[in-house]
């Protein structure tokens, strides 16, 4: 499966070069003969954003969105920028909370427990605590590679070495990491070069195994050799957790999900498998956006 | 052109152009006139620091030529207005230490502990009213701190500790580190603002909460302005004249005791200037042996602290 | 992570949030005990040297009999030792940081100008003090007078001046440079036209704030050998003759605030701390209003610009 996967992914950087949309498009259907698709349809539902809204002090930033995220299954917010992708994905980890005057209405739930993860009830670390977030611009603490990768579980107040050590190790495998990091754990995060920094925010989070983990346009920083990388991280992942993905690179979309929301200036326009709303959108203006009419 | 009209032009008043051109002169020497005044303005600070240490060294020079700068560093007594005149800095090392320590124990917890509080904890409000008003508490003259030590905490202090002396270490040390907290708290809460705010994100979006993020993201990521921030508080520390001399005795006392009374190399060399000394005798020479002490010890701290920004530059 | 773990991150969530609220309440108390020390400070002064706060402390001269003792002599004298540094600190001080920012190119002397800049402004004051006494007092032969002073309390504030200065000059915006130097004017034209008076605010708040800690400075005014019972006002500066302006004053002897306060501090009679009491309260009052009146100045300006 993840060999086939990284085939497919040549296949389609290829693609990327060509103008045309619409040869993504083409690229798509070829992602369909490898059975990729097949595993959408028996995902159940991790969480559900259910009649969200949200204000940026007296803004309205996101319009009554309703929006299920499938368990193990990367699902990818797409629309042009100003749409409120990152908000919505934002308000998964709560992350809104940081800054005074945001408000949010509705519920995000969190499945299989139902916690509403925006009710004033529920802690914002814990939420965070069981959500991962992977940022726009690789942000390394000013630490170790070592640290940075063990920040969660220090924070949860892991002491013992050894575990650390095990933790730290299968973080950074799982990050597709390891290998390039193995002799120099202890130098700082800063030395690494983007692409890598990337992996380790990714591992960073890994560590802590969190439920769902946010990728909010993680490679837009990178060069396309660095985000080839982290696009087939993303395709190990899936097998292992739950994935939300704010992109603006409609083929990286394609690429990596298995569920795509398109959303325009607050609201979600249209939601469906990543195949159908490529192929077959049932919105007018959701084929005016993947088919770069607009946007 | 034909030849006509060009000699024509030769009989008229000059041209605009070439009026223009003969006024560049005038202007390029105006322009060159007010650079050299900036920079003359500009080189007075340089001025000033060959100044200090040129009358430093040269007073200390006449000032070693009566006493070996062996006795110097190593003799335990400062007497030089004695018949039997000693003229060992350690006593005046040893108060100016010891003082400065008191201080440093007293401002740098307090003043990061404010910078922390003011950067990350305390709601935007809360810090635009507090923020100036630190910035008054460092604006009040030294004098009026050496009064307070003196009248105020030294007395509290009496009465915490039975058999204080009315003028001691601890309690001069003590003003001394709440006069420098606005200078520590102000510049390492600048550090830490200064870190950008994605590198903090990272840290909630772990489940980090303020004070992990705070201890352990935000101060390593501020390190070399924080550093720098408590490089201040030891200069100002050591260089602190006005409150010592108020409130620590002026008793050249070769001791580590916060509890005693003793005499600091600023302290002595107010001690001096107060007294009616002729021009050029030893004990004048004095004051500035001593000032050459301190102006060493103050730019060892410049230096180190230079060293560190070097080492622990932010990353981000 | 499954949610069969949510109870015990819970309690590890509790764990932290403690810390949290523990630190939050020593922030909170490390604040207050600065509050409460300058409350404590300004207070006490206040209440001590109340009795002695009458218009007569205000005209008289220093005196043995504490009851009669005022700082008449120590009020003009900082007045006039601050009308001295400000006449030497300011045009030297922007001049110098115009010169940093607008003119200097990247090369060795400006990186030593720079460098020692930042290096004077750690020195301790009464360092300062000392390259008074060697260079005004008697190298230049200035003696122990208001201009002796006033000089050497004009390069302890020149640092701050400088780089008050080049802050200012360096949030102005580089296309305002632009539009000026494309109509055609001349460097010094840009100075003057529009990098000095666009940076006037920030200029001025630089200069308040030195000024107000040379008002309070004791012990380099203390090192140039200040006398310290000053019962005479210096002469004055206009003269009933022509040219009407005389600088004998400038030669003059003299005592300043701090000093008159260290003064009466260093006594040990009851009646003399209150006045001590008094003057410190009056200085203080004195640096809280050029203070406050730098903050304001700088709110305002940051409130008021946009370019």
């Amino acid at each position: 499966m993840v060999s086939s996967t990284t085939m497919r992914m040549s296949d389609q950087r290829e693609d990327q070069a060509t103008p045309q949309a619409l040869s993504n498009t083409a690229g798509f259907r070829s992602l369909r003969s490898h059975g990729v698709v097949a595993r959408v349809e028996t995902a159940p539902v991790k969480a559900a954003v259910e009649d969200f809204s949200f204000y940026y002090g007296d803004f309205k930033a996101l319009k009554s969105i309703s929006l299920p995220v499938h368990e193990k299954r990367v699902t990818a917010l797409i629309g042009p920028s100003g749409c409120g992708k990152s908000t919505l994905l934002r308000a998964f980890n709560r992350m809104h909370d940081l800054y005074p005057g945001n408000r949010y209405e509705g519920a995000i739930r969190l499945h299989p427990d139902n916690t509403n993860l925006l009710s004033p009830g529920v802690d914002p670390i814990e939420v965070r605590m069981r959500i991962g977030m992977v940022f726009q611009k690789p942000n390394p603490f000013p630490k170790s590679i070592y640290e940075n990768v063990a920040y969660g579980l220090r924070i949860r107040g892991e002491g013992n070495r050894s575990v650390l050590d095990d933790r730290v190790k299968e973080a950074l495998q799982g990050a597709a990491l390891w290998s390039e990091v193995e002799h120099r754990l202890h130098d700082p995060a800063t030395a690494l070069s983007g692409g890598q920094q990337q992996r380790l925010c990714i591992a960073r989070c890994l560590a802590t195994n969190p439920e769902v983990l946010l990728f909010d346009e993680p490679t837009s920083a990178l060069d396309p050799i660095a985000t080839a990388s982290i696009e087939d991280l993303i395709h190990e992942l899936r097998d292992k957790v739950t994935i939300l993905i704010v992109t603006h690179n409609m083929q990286q979309a394609a690429r990596v999900s298995d569920y795509t929301a398109y959303m325009y200036l607050g609201e979600l326009m249209e939601f469906g498998e990543t195949s159908q709303i490529f192929v077959n959108p049932t919105r007018k203006e959701t084929e005016d956006y993947i088919t770069g009419r607009f946007g | 052109m034909n030849t006509p009209s060009s000699a024509s032009a030769a009989s008229l008043p000059p041209l605009v152009v070439s009026d223009r051109l003969a006024k560049k002169a005038l202007r390029h020497f105006k322009e060159r006139f007010i650079e050299m005044l900036l920079f003359g303005a500009a080189s007075v600070s340089v001025l000033t620091t060959v100044g200090i240490i040129w009358v430093l060294v040269s007073e200390s020079y006449h000032f070693f030529e009566t006493v070996p700068l062996w006795s110097f560093l190593t003799d335990t007594m400062w007497t030089p207005l004695f018949a039997d005149p000693h003229y060992g800095i350690l006593p005046l090392l040893a108060g100016t230490l010891t003082t400065s320590l008191v201080a440093l124990i007293v401002a740098i917890p307090l003043g990061t502990t404010i910078a922390i509080y003011l950067s990350e904890f305390a709601r935007p409000a809360v810090r635009e009213i507090v923020k100036p008003f630190l910035e008054l508490l460092g604006g009040i003259p030294t004098i009026v701190y050496g009064y307070f030590a003196l009248t105020v905490v030294i007395p509290m202090l009496q009465l915490l500790i039975p058999g204080l002396s009315g003028f001691n270490m601890l309690g001069a040390g003590i003003v001394m580190g709440i006069a420098i907290i606005p200078y520590v708290s102000s510049l390492a809460e600048d550090a830490m603002r200064a870190v950008p705010m994605n590198m903090r994100e990272g840290s909630y979006a772990m489940g980090g909460t303020k004070l992990q993020t705070a201890l352990r993201v935000v101060m390593p990521a501020a390190l070399s302005g924080i550093l720098s921030a408590y490089i201040l508080g030891i200069s100002r520390a050591v260089g602190e004249t006005m409150i010592v001399a108020v409130a620590a005795g002026m008793q050249p006392n070769f001791t580590l005791n916060p509890l005693e009374s003793a005499q600091t190399i600023s302290a002595y060399i107010v001690q001096v200037a107060l007294g009616d000394l002729p021009h050029g005798s030893i004990g004048y020479q004095s004051i500035f042996a001593a000032g050459l002490s301190l102006m060493l010890m103050t730019l060892s701290l410049n230096l180190v602290g230079h060293v560190l920004r070097r080492r622990y530059r932010e990353a981000y | 992570m499954n949610s069969a773990d949510i109870p015990v991150i819970r309690k590890i969530i509790q764990r932290n949030k403690r810390w949290d609220l523990i630190f939050a309440i020593a922030g909170f108390l490390a604040l207050l005990l600065g509050v409460l020390t300058f409350l404590a400070l300004f207070v006490q002064m206040a209440y001590t040297g109340w009795e002695r706060l009458t218009p007569e402390f205000f005209t008289n001269f220093p005196s043995r009999r504490a009851a009669q003792a005022g700082i008449l002599s120590a009020w003009v004298g900082s007045l006039l030792v601050m009308l001295v540094t400000a006449l030497s600190a300011v045009p030297l001080g922007v001049a110098a940081g115009i010169y940093l920012e607008e003119y200097a190119s990247k090369n060795l002397v400006t990186d030593i100008i720079e460098i020692n800049v930042t290096n004077l402004a750690g020195v301790p004051s009464i360092v300062y003090g000392l390259l008074a006494l060697g260079v005004f007092v008697y190298g230049f032969g200035f003696g122990q007078s208001i201009l002796s002073a006033g000089l050497t309390l004009g390069l302890l504030i020149l640092p701050v001046v400088i780089v008050a200065t080049r802050e200012a000059i360096r949030s102005i915006p580089l296309h305002i440079r632009e539009a000026a130097y494309g109509l055609g004017a001349t460097r010094w034209q840009v100075t003057r036209d529009h990098i000095v008076p666009y940076s006037l605010p920030g200029i001025l708040t630089g200069v308040i704030i030195g000024m107000s800690r040379a008002i309070g400075e004791t012990a380099p005014i203390i090192t140039i050998g200040a006398l310290t019972f000053i019962a005479f006002l210096p002469a004055s500066p206009v003269g009933p003759e022509f040219p009407w302006l005389s600088f004998e004053w400038l030669k003059s002897g003299f005592t300043v605030m701090p000093i008159q306060m260290f003064n009466w501090t260093s006594r040990p009679e009851e009646a003399f701390q209150q006045n001590a009491a008094a003057a410190g309260f009056i200085l203080v009052l004195m640096t809280l209003a050029m203070n406050a009146t730098a903050i304001w100045i700088r709110y305002h300006v940051r409130k008021d610009i946009k370019w």
